[in-house]
């Protein structure tokens, strides 16, 4: 009975673990195969040509500015954010961690939306805009707005935690030897959420480069200004340009394989310093 | 007095944490704040180092009053409970790092960080991390920690409270000596009578919020002042309709009294009675080995009574009728506690001579 248990389980485990490598292979690796071998097929030379494409090069450089932007913002702010949740005791503070928990809920094109309402031709901040001599739809302001709200959550979602299983005590014990806030920073907190930090800006990162909806929405489309390189390929290929659509995803899919590899090292360096934390606790 | 705390009251919300609190402390003595949890010990200690703020009243340290003053301008060195350290600095680092905020030369660093590790016994130890060191030793390298700026007054939060029985014990006896030798004046947080008991110069008790008697510890074994204290100390046992027990029939105003193990005393019939006047009988209901002695459970009269017997004397047996004798009860009147002394062992002391 007991033998027979164990040949159903291990049968049981062989089947799951086949079911999961058939269904990753038909829904992640073989697009990417696709998409790898589409971009290739008309030779290489083509390949590249598509990708020194003017208009592709500058959709990959306003991609890269609209990243950078997004993850320095939410860098910033995140840690404020984390650290006021952690460190202090304050009214509503549950709210503000739902808050924050908003782009994980809305769909990116109602985001968009919003934000053409406040500052579109219809929006409210359209006067103070056009006072300021400031354009934010349909713009590149526009499209790093869109990409920061969509990626808000994810460094301070990595940091809280780490913040919240360390408690004050540590801060505590710096604070009454004097130590000036930004030294407690540096010297003891810092250090111990580097790596879920570390983590967040590559999360971060690799959904800002990715954002399509929000960034649709704002971006107005207007070829070589506001397009990003996921709108790119949606113009090249509603242009039935699938070569060049092709080729210029493959360098989309590059760029999340290289993200891919980093957010592994990292994760893998995290274990490393959980695992001093657990014998510490123990 | 080195220490003074002045009508302090503090409350986080609706939950009264101190009520009333004063008392004061003399420089050099190793202070103990004991109360069970929930009775506001920490917070007297967190408002002491400035961790938190009382919301009137007043504290002095060495005649000036910190109220205003920041956690990091009073002096102290704070040990706490799971001992805080730096994760992600060595030992040594640890230690230094109260002498660099002070801009202390490396080599006055050095040589202090050094003179401390010998102090606590991990010596050649200073480049580990916390990780790699036991209970005990991370105890021991926060207490340094908090030493190394030369505080004047150190605070701890339970300072044993992580830490396994058997190491706790050794911990007891080395932070005391230790704090004897470095000579500094020390208030500690505990739950734990023993620990208290064993530590302390003097005991501070606090209950609800609120101061319930201060003394040295063997004024407050011997003394209890409040039926609380009485009670909290020692194994102790609330008996509510003594009056019935011989010797303490005129004690009837009093409504309650604690009684412990060591007020009673048991004797087989046939052995030897020192007051045989005096004695009630009892019988023998619950028998439990301890290790060192057995506990006995006897009713007297209906009363259940607790007392203890020695391995080495003859066992006494389930059922078994015994001869009591009670020595002395603490009673409550309502107000506060006292010793009453058996009377009948009064009566018949001089007949017995």
């Amino acid at each position: 009975m007991n033998k027979t248990n164990k040949k159903e389980s291990k049968l049981v485990r062989n089947l799951l673990i086949l079911l999961s490598i058939i269904f990753l292979f038909i829904m992640l690796v073989m697009p990417l195969v696709v998409v790898l071998s589409e971009a290739l097929q008309k030779g290489f030379k083509l390949y590249i040509d598509a990708i020194q494409d003017k208009y592709t090069m500058k959709a990959l450089l306003l991609t890269v500015e609209a990243t950078v932007f997004a993850v320095i913002v939410n860098t910033v702010f995140g840690l404020f954010a984390a650290w006021s949740i952690t460190k202090y005791h304050f009214k509503r503070k549950r709210l503000l961690t739902v808050l924050i928990d908003i782009p994980f809920a809305i769909s990116p094109i109602i985001a968009g939306l919003v934000f053409i309402l406040t500052f579109g031709r219809i929006g409210w901040a359209k006067e103070i805009l056009d006072f300021l001599d400031m354009k934010i739809v349909f713009a590149v302001p526009g499209i790093i707005l869109g990409t920061i709200f969509v990626t808000f959550p994810f460094i301070s979602r990595e940091i809280i935690p780490v913040l919240q299983a360390q408690g004050n005590d540590q801060e505590e014990a710096a604070a009454i030897m004097g130590a000036s806030a930004f030294r407690i920073f540096r010297k003891v907190t810092f250090p111990q959420i580097k790596w879920a930090f570390l983590y967040g800006i590559v999360l971060c990162t690799a959904r800002a480069m990715g954002e399509f909806g929000a960034v649709s929405v704002l971006s107005g489309h207007l070829r070589g200004k506001t397009v990003t390189l996921p709108l790119q390929v949606e113009i090249l290929y509603s242009e039935f340009n699938f070569t060049a659509a092709f080729a210029v995803s493959s360098v989309l899919v590059i760029l999340a394989i290289i993200i891919l590899i980093i957010r592994n090292i990292i994760e893998h360096q995290m274990k490393k310093a959980g695992g001093n934390y657990v014998r510490k606790a123990s | 007095m080195y220490v003074k705390l002045h009508n302090i009251e503090k409350s986080f919300g609706d939950f009264k944490a101190s009520d009333h609190i004063n008392f004061e402390i003399e420089k050099g003595k190793l202070v103990a704040l004991l109360g069970p949890s929930g009775s506001g010990k920490t917070t007297i200690l967190r408002m002491l180092a400035g961790l938190e703020y009382p919301d009137s009243g007043d504290i002095f340290i060495d005649g000036v009053r910190v109220n205003d003053l920041e956690a990091s301008k009073r002096g102290i060195g704070f040990v706490f409970q799971n001992y805080a350290l730096f994760r992600y600095m060595t030992v040594y680092d640890n230690i230094a790092f109260g002498l660099e905020i002070q801009k202390k030369s490396k080599k006055e660093c050095k040589e202090r960080v050094e003179e401390l590790l010998e102090l606590i016994g991990l010596k050649g130890m200073g480049h580990r991390y916390p990780h790699q060191l036991s209970g005990g030793q991370k105890q021991r390298v926060a207490f340094a920690r908090a030493l190394a700026p030369n505080p004047h007054l150190l605070l701890l939060d339970e300072p044993f409270a992580a830490i396994d029985a058997k190491v706790r014990q050794e911990l007891r006896s080395w932070l005391k000596e230790t704090i004897n030798k470095v000579g500094i004046t020390s208030i500690f947080v505990t739950h734990d009578q023993d620990e208290a008991i064993e530590v302390a110069d003097e005991i501070i008790i606090t209950n609800h919020g609120r101061i319930e008697q201060i003394g040295t510890p063997l004024e407050i074994y011997r003394n209890p002042t409040t039926l609380f204290t009485a009670q909290f100390i020692g194994e102790s046992i609330l008996l509510e309709d003594y009056g019935r027990l011989k010797g303490f029939e005129q004690e009837v105003r009093a409504a309650k009294a604690v009684i412990r193990p060591e007020f009673v005393k048991v004797t087989k019939r046939g052995e030897q009675l020192q007051f045989p006047n005096s004695v009630e009988e009892g019988v023998v209901e619950k028998l439990s080995f301890r290790g060192s002695h057995i506990e006995m459970q006897i009713n007297v009269k209906g009363i259940q009574l607790v007392a203890t017997r020695s391995l080495e004397e003859n066992p006494v047996n389930l059922g078994e009728k015994v001869d009591v004798l009670i020595y002395r009860l603490f009673v409550y009147n309502g107000i506060t506690a006292s010793v009453v002394e058996n009377m009948a062992i009064q009566d018949n002391a001089p007949i017995y001579i």
